[in-house]
């Protein structure tokens, strides 16, 4: 019953990000939009999310290093940060990324530091979870294919 | 669906069975709504575009506004709506929605993961019909088609109106308002409903009505040659003139006013949008002078009072002095920003307040217009707000009960604000009360309303709002100069025309703020205003005498009109400016529209009045449209009671809108009872 614990596992690992408020309801509503012509939506969309939200912190980490700093721009791209991390229910990182815009609001940038810096941690260890959550769950379904 | 509700939109069915007749029913509705979605985030863009299939809308994505615009502009008639983010890197989610509102006159909902009131302001300023929070919930998208159903209804009527000015029959059947056969509103409204869903627009409205003219599209060569006319005449001419020096065959002087409506609320929106809340405070006080002077108001006048900050006081005096024609048109705007202003900062309602001592003087014979006029306007406005807030998607214009300000603006307006605001409720625009002051026109006619601001703005529901805008309303769908809608905007005929939202409330939402106002002013209609306004107060204004051609022509109308206003006037003065009570001007505003009404227009204005709007203000709106409208050539009126056979769409959107379906049901508006109006 190999595919019967994985497939355990795996809704083990699901069940824990929304008790651990990694992931919120809106994550459910995406999956509800999965369906048979194309089952992997979830998935899909988490690459997309998480390619350009590493290149939207690595561009944001770039900024925080150049003198000035452009708060415009970091605000901007915290702003994109915050519609995607929304959309895909990543919730605590999308709580990283409103405090650090709040205390980028009132002008403190070594707040903004100190936010970003912790923003990358979620985001990382969001990135983390969830990764070999759709990996396993791809291999699953192949190897149920089968 | 209340039937009774929808008392104003009895002749709806007429129109409407012109519009349906053949109408198969498609249970599929809204399936198959052609939207187009933009946004550079491609996860959202991703996301949304499997939500909206799953919607059973037909959907195209874009990542770049350039792309969306060119792919409108290929296929004019090709998408039913828009769904566009507001921050983009190429292009300024806001100013698509302006081009959009301008060349193709298509819904537009805004979405942002920003929440601030100021961004949903802007975006209901802008003229969106809605507003979306991100993350975009799959339920709010499964409503958006009522942007399009509430569009295509103005449109109707606009067509209407332009094309059953000689009918009056029109008249009769909107005064017997005993019979909104629910039924026959209902089939009209379901078969229109499911033309739009299933066929291109184009084909409905070429089809239906008989009265209805084919639509103008103002396309590129046209909007050319009606722009050098204007520059030739200059931005203050009539549409007569702009038609005859144009010398294009098959163009109405309808389709060129309501056209030059949106051009000036354009124009407006250009050099005045750094104004806009200080325009809008000082429109709002100066609504009752501008409304005549819809046309002559220019932006910059009021981005001079804007910049004073001096709302009240200022604007009123400045309005006053220039004739402010825009007044009432920026009234559409300027409500909001007021509204804007006076929701977020709590300085305009101070202001308004203690200025409302001031502005009372002075609102007072703006006001005193109203009071006059107010029927027409406020009808007008009503309407436009209606339109505008139906379109909004249900801003919630919340007007803070207007203190001593709001019994400034007549009873009637506080009426109309209160239809405005069932209207709105859909919408609910927050108008806050410094808004009341002024027609709330602006308010209403807002179509910009969306959703999203319905949450922020809670309720306050002042009347206040809805009586300042009547000519909001319109402006919000006037607005968008969109080159299409010019003959749908029979908006010239409005007599009042300055109630800009009103008479043209065809919510385009574009340019709401300042095309309702301006435009149905230019419509001609602004006359009617000029002329109740001069009759009752005297007032300076000088609201574009030529427009008021139209409307001083029918004098005749407007004397009987007048007669109600008077009476009226009377009644709303005695208690507009007593007090800042609410109730007082409720009353009075009843009052008033009960003597406006004993016209027995009443029915007929309510039949025009889109269903949704309250028919309380409705009522108001209608009998005093009803009159005015006799005048223009389209009788604005008319047409509305066409699109009255809403019945479904109303019950449809009052579904909606839960919050708002509470205040619709003040509809029932039988004996202009205050009722509605949630003082």
């Amino acid at each position: 019953m190999e595919s019967k614990h994985v497939h355990q596992k795996i809704a083990a690992m699901r069940q824990s990000f929304f008790d651990e408020e990694v992931l919120d309801e809106k994550f459910s509503q995406l999956e509800q939009l999965e369906g048979k012509d194309n089952p992997n939506f979830v998935e899909e969309v988490f690459t997309m999310y998480f390619r350009d939200s590493t290149a939207f912190l690595e561009t944001i980490e770039q900024a925080m290093k150049t003198i000035p700093i452009d708060s415009i721009k970091v605000d901007n791209i915290l702003h994109q940060l915050k519609g995607s991390s929304a959309s895909v229910g990543a919730n605590k990182v999308l709580k990283e990324v409103n405090k650090t815009r709040q205390v980028l609001g009132k002008g403190n940038l070594e707040g903004t530091k100190a936010g970003i810096l912790e923003l990358r941690k979620e985001y990382d260890s969001f990135k983390a979870k969830l990764e070999p959550y759709f990996q396993l769950k791809q291999a699953n379904s192949v190897a149920q294919e089968k | 669906m209340n039937v009774s509700s929808v008392k104003g939109s009895m002749s709806i069915s007429s129109s409407t069975s012109t519009w349906k007749a053949g109408d198969t029913i498609s249970d599929q509705f809204p399936a198959g709504l052609r939207v187009l979605v933009v946004d550079d985030d491609p996860t959202c863009l991703m996301i949304l575009e499997k939500m909206l299939t799953a919607c059973l809308y037909k959907v195209t994505k874009c990542n770049r506004a350039e792309t969306a615009l060119s792919k409108l502009r290929e296929n004019k008639n090709g998408y039913d709506i828009v769904l566009s983010d507001v921050h983009m890197p190429d292009m300024d989610g806001f100013k698509l929605l302006e081009h959009i509102g301008l060349e193709m006159d298509l819904p537009v909902i805004m979405m942002s993961a920003d929440d601030g009131k100021q961004v949903v302001m802007k975006g209901v300023t802008h003229g969106a019909c809605d507003y979306l929070i991100k993350p975009v919930r799959i339920e709010a998208l499964k409503n958006i088609w009522q942007h399009v159903v509430r569009k295509r209804k103005n449109e109707w009527k606009e067509f209407e109106q332009s094309g059953s000015v000689e009918e009056g029959d029109r008249q009769p059947k909107q005064s017997d308002d005993a019979d909104y056969s629910s039924s026959a509103n209902e089939g009209n409204w379901k078969g229109s409903k499911r033309r739009k869903d299933e066929e291109e627009e184009t084909d409905e409205r070429d089809d239906t009505s008989t009265l209805k003219k084919p639509r103008v599209v103002w396309s590129v060569e046209l909007h050319q040659q009606f722009v050098a006319a204007v520059n030739q005449l200059g931005i203050d001419t009539v549409p007569k003139k702009i038609l005859e020096l144009m010398n294009v065959p098959g163009l109405t002087r309808e389709n060129v006013a309501s056209h030059l409506q949106k051009y000036r609320l354009y124009l407006r929106r250009l050099s005045g949008v750094s104004q806009h809340q200080s325009n809008l405070s000082t429109i709002i006080s100066a609504q009752d002078p501008t409304f005549g002077s819809l046309s002559s108001l220019s932006g910059l006048d009021l981005q001079t009072l804007a910049a004073t900050g001096q709302l009240p006081a200022q604007s009123l005096a400045r309005l006053q002095a220039a004739g402010l024609g825009r007044a009432t048109a920026k009234s559409g705007i300027p409500i909001t920003l007021v509204d804007q202003r006076n929701i977020f900062s709590f300085e305009n309602p101070k202001l308004r307040f203690g200025e409302g001592q001031q502005q009372h003087m002075t609102n007072k014979q703006q006001v005193n217009l109203l009071h006059g006029i107010p029927t027409t306007m406020e009808a007008k406005q009503l309407v436009s707000l209606r339109h505008a807030a139906q379109s909004v998607g249900n801003m919630n214009m919340q007007v803070p009960p207007p203190g001593p300000q709001s019994s400034q603006n007549n009873p009637l307006l506080m009426q109309m604000g209160q239809q405005q605001q069932q209207q709105q409720s859909r919408g609910q625009i927050l108008v806050d009360s410094t808004i009341n002051h002024a027609p709330r026109l602006s308010s209403m006619g807002q179509p910009i309303l969306s959703n999203g601001m319905a949450t922020n703005v809670s309720s306050r529901n002042g009347i206040p709002e809805n009586i300042r805008a009547p000519g909001y309303s319109q402006t919000p769908s006037m607005l968008n100069f969109p080159m299409n809608h010019a003959s749908e905007l029979p908006g010239n005929c409005f007599p009042l025309g300055s109630t800009p939202g009103v008479s043209n409330l065809t919510s385009k939402g574009a340019f709401q703020e300042d095309v309702n106002s301006e435009i149905k002013g230019s419509g001609g209609f602004m006359p009617s205003y000029d002329v109740f306004n001069d009759l009752n107060q005297h007032k300076p204004q000088s609201w574009e005498l030529q427009n008021v051609g139209i409307a001083f022509d029918s004098s005749q109308h407007s004397n009987s009109l007048q007669g109600n206003l008077d009476l009226t006037q009377s009644a709303l003065g005695q208690q507009g400016f007593s007090s800042g009570q609410m109730n007082g001007h409720n009353r009075s505003a009843a009052v008033a529209s009960k003597a406006v009404f004993s016209t027995g227009d009443v029915k007929e204005l309510r039949s025009a009045q889109n269903v949704n709007q309250h028919l309380n203000n409705l009522l108001v709106d209608n009998t005093i449209r009803v009159k005015s409208e006799r005048v223009c050539d389209t009788s604005p009126a008319n047409i509305f009671p066409d699109h009255f056979g809403q019945d479904d769409l109303m019950s449809a959107l009052l579904k909606q809108q839960e919050s708002v379906a509470s205040s619709e049901n003040e509809f029932d508006f039988d004996g202009y009872s205050m009722n509605n109006i949630p003082v």
